[in-house]
């Protein structure tokens, strides 16, 4: 046990600088196009797991929800896809550069004036709304502005600008949870 | 070696391999935004009260240096750029989306992969956020019912990148790219000693280096350009199996097939004892034409239209006052000249059985045609053998009101016609009854490259 109280006690590191961080990012979505010819993404991932899910508890329905029936009906497999090991691999690589930097701990990140039962109720609200914005989209941040930025892929660029005007026009009117 | 390779481009578990590269680029994916600080939600929120600008430092890096380094490989040939997933563009749905996740992102202070990072790391607010994203997705796939038409059809245009809409070589827009993010990431550093009180001057000089870095290399990538559709041409490489009998060393002439042969006419007198071999050959574009693999008799491209395998597409590449006077049925009519124009469509929209049959006259269009087309990166393309008068020859023969032409020239229709009937002679539809039993070499091999549908967040 010893070895696993190391890995949560480990002396928290800094971050690393943003633009090495943001090159290092880079390089990876050049390999992944390079090797794949897909780029990153997850949110897609999250819509395959809610379909696995629907398939196994009510197959019927899969069948009359036209969204579902392209990732899980007759005999598809919706984890059948590329995103599917992405997305359970990013996990692992947070998990990994959490442990190796001293960062796994049990808290809530939070801006200074909320409760972390509020902060809770809005983190899980806001992804319950970035989350179906995102499969309305075709992707999420990193499915459409990361790759399809580097792509330089017209819809992409949209998306991007859309979700900065989004978070911005409404910043001002919930700066209470942040600042 | 060609790239994407063409072994990852979908996972699958006959190919265990494919989770292993997935998985890994995943891991890298999650292990840098964590190390970038992503997992704690207000570094990501500090971005929208201009306090602290990592999320547009990281992002853009990111994408200009992916960018850069993908556009200066495919400019090298190493990457083939058609083979490259591009999010299709659909205006409607995607802004409205994106505005959602605008919303959704300053309210639970994170994306959905950087939510991956924060949960993994054992922060409660980055796992209801990824709890509250599966609600998310979960009534987005109980909605979509309602906005169907809207989300599949709003301000669609298919494959569409950046230069085509402004008209610049992609290599030009990349420096353009990066100029405008070390501008951005300029005044972003400014806005944070505004806003955020931050020093500069305790910031890495190095960056420096790295910005000086990038734009030579987005300069790098402007002089190495864009290949032109011949140097793509050139590169070209097909892949044919051939069952070779050991004993006769005479050759099977069958390339291999997927799909059925329905003129079987290698008989039992090449049945030897010795088991048969399968030799794989690879072969230029230029010898595939030169040993006429791409060309389809009017039989197999009739009997193709009767395949569960395939899905046939004929495009007519002649005039359109040809293909008023005479036409197969279905056929679609798209000139030569317009044929670029309607190449990002057949990379995009159709489904990956699709066979494409180029349709001249005679052959010299229906070349030329195939030949843009695979330069593009098109899959399954190939060219009815003899064009319209040959199928003419072999299914409209007996009709009399096809007169043949004494003098017809080079690629022209060589038969007269009564009237600008279109598709509706007889032999513009052959019977399928009547032409059961119909001869051929099959020359359709479906190659299933990649699964369009299947890229992107999808």
């Amino acid at each position: 046990m010893g070895w696993l109280r190391s890995i949560f006690n480990r002396p928290e590191k800094a971050y690393a600088h943003p633009y090495l961080a943001g090159a290092i990012l880079g390089v990876v979505l050049f390999l992944a196009f390079m090797l794949t010819g897909n780029g990153l993404g997850s949110s897609g991932a999250t819509s395959r797991i809610d379909a696995a899910l629907v398939d196994m508890v009510a197959p019927a329905h899969v069948d009359n929800t036209p969204y579902l029936l392209k990732m899980a009906g007759g005999d598809k497999n919706p984890l059948d896809d590329w995103i599917v090991p992405v997305f359970f691999g990013a996990l692992l690589g947070g998990f990994a550069s959490g442990a190796r930097n001293g960062r796994l701990k049990l808290t809530t990140t939070k801006g200074p004036n909320i409760s972390n039962t509020t902060r809770w109720v809005m983190s899980f609200l806001g992804g319950m709304i970035f989350l179906y914005g995102a499969r309305m989209a075709r992707g999420c941040t990193s499915g459409q502005a990361l790759s399809g930025g580097a792509t330089l892929a017209a819809g992409s660029w949209v998306i991007m600008l859309a979700i900065f005007g989004g978070a911005y026009a409404l910043a001002y009117f919930v700066r209470k949870l942040w600042v | 070696m060609n790239f994407p390779l063409e072994a990852f481009t979908t996972v699958s578990a006959a190919n265990p391999w494919t989770y292993v590269v997935f998985g890994g680029i995943g891991f890298a994916f999650g292990y840098t935004l964590e190390m970038a600080g992503f997992g704690d939600s207000r570094k990501l929120a500090a971005q929208f009260y201009f306090k602290e600008l990592t999320v547009l430092k990281v992002m853009f890096t990111a994408i200009a240096v992916a960018m850069t380094l993908l556009f200066g490989a495919v400019g090298l040939g190493v990457i083939d750029f058609n083979q490259v997933w591009v999010n299709p563009t659909y205006l409607g749905s995607g802004v409205v989306g994106g505005l959602i996740m605008g919303v959704g992102f300053i309210v639970g202070g994170f994306c959905p992969t950087t939510s991956l990072a924060s949960a993994s790391t054992g922060r409660i607010d980055g796992m209801l956020f990824m709890l509250g994203g599966f609600v998310g997705a979960f009534l987005f796939g109980e909605t979509e019912r309602y906005f169907d038409h809207w989300y599949n059809n709003a301000g669609y245009y298919g494959r569409l990148t950046l230069d085509q809409v402004f008209g610049v070589s992609a290599s030009a827009l990349v420096l353009i790219v990066v100029l405008a993010a070390l501008f951005m990431f300029w005044g972003g550093e400014q806005l944070e000693r505004v806003f955020g009180r931050k020093d500069l001057s305790r910031e890495p000089g190095l960056r420096k280096f790295g910005a000086v870095g990038l734009f030579a290399a987005a300069l790098g990538v402007l002089v190495i350009g864009s290949p032109t559709p011949e140097d793509r041409y050139q590169r070209l490489t097909f892949k044919r199996t051939e069952v070779i009998e050991k004993a006769g060393a005479e050759k099977a002439d069958a390339e291999k097939v997927g799909a059925e042969k329905v003129g079987a006419e290698k008989g039992g007198a090449e049945k030897t004892d010795a088991e048969p071999q399968t030799v794989t050959h690879v072969y230029s574009a230029d010898e595939m034409l030169a040993k006429r693999l791409v060309f389809t008799s009017p039989a197999e491209a009739f009997k193709a239209r009767y395949q569960q395998a395939i899905n046939p597409v004929y495009l007519d590449v002649r005039s359109e006052s040809d293909y008023n006077l005479y036409h197969l049925v279905d056929s679609v009519n798209v000139p030569l000249q317009r044929l670029a124009e309607i190449v990002p469509n057949l990379l995009s929209e159709p489904p990956a059985n699709t066979v494409f049959i180029t349709i001249g006259n005679d052959e010299a269009a229906a070349i030329e045609a195939w030949k843009l087309l695979v330069s593009s990166s098109v899959q399954n393309v190939y060219i009815l053998e003899g064009g319209i008068n040959r199928w003419i020859e072999v299914f409209g023969a007996k009709d009399p009101a096809l007169k043949p032409l004494a003098n017809a020239g080079e690629d022209q229709l060589r038969y007269g016609f009564p009237a600008a009937l279109g598709s509706r002679y007889k032999s513009c539809s052959p019977n399928p009854i009547e032409y059961e039993k119909l001869d051929f070499k099959a020359r359709i091999v479906l190659q299933l490259k990649r699964d369009k549908s299947g890229g992107g967040c999808g």
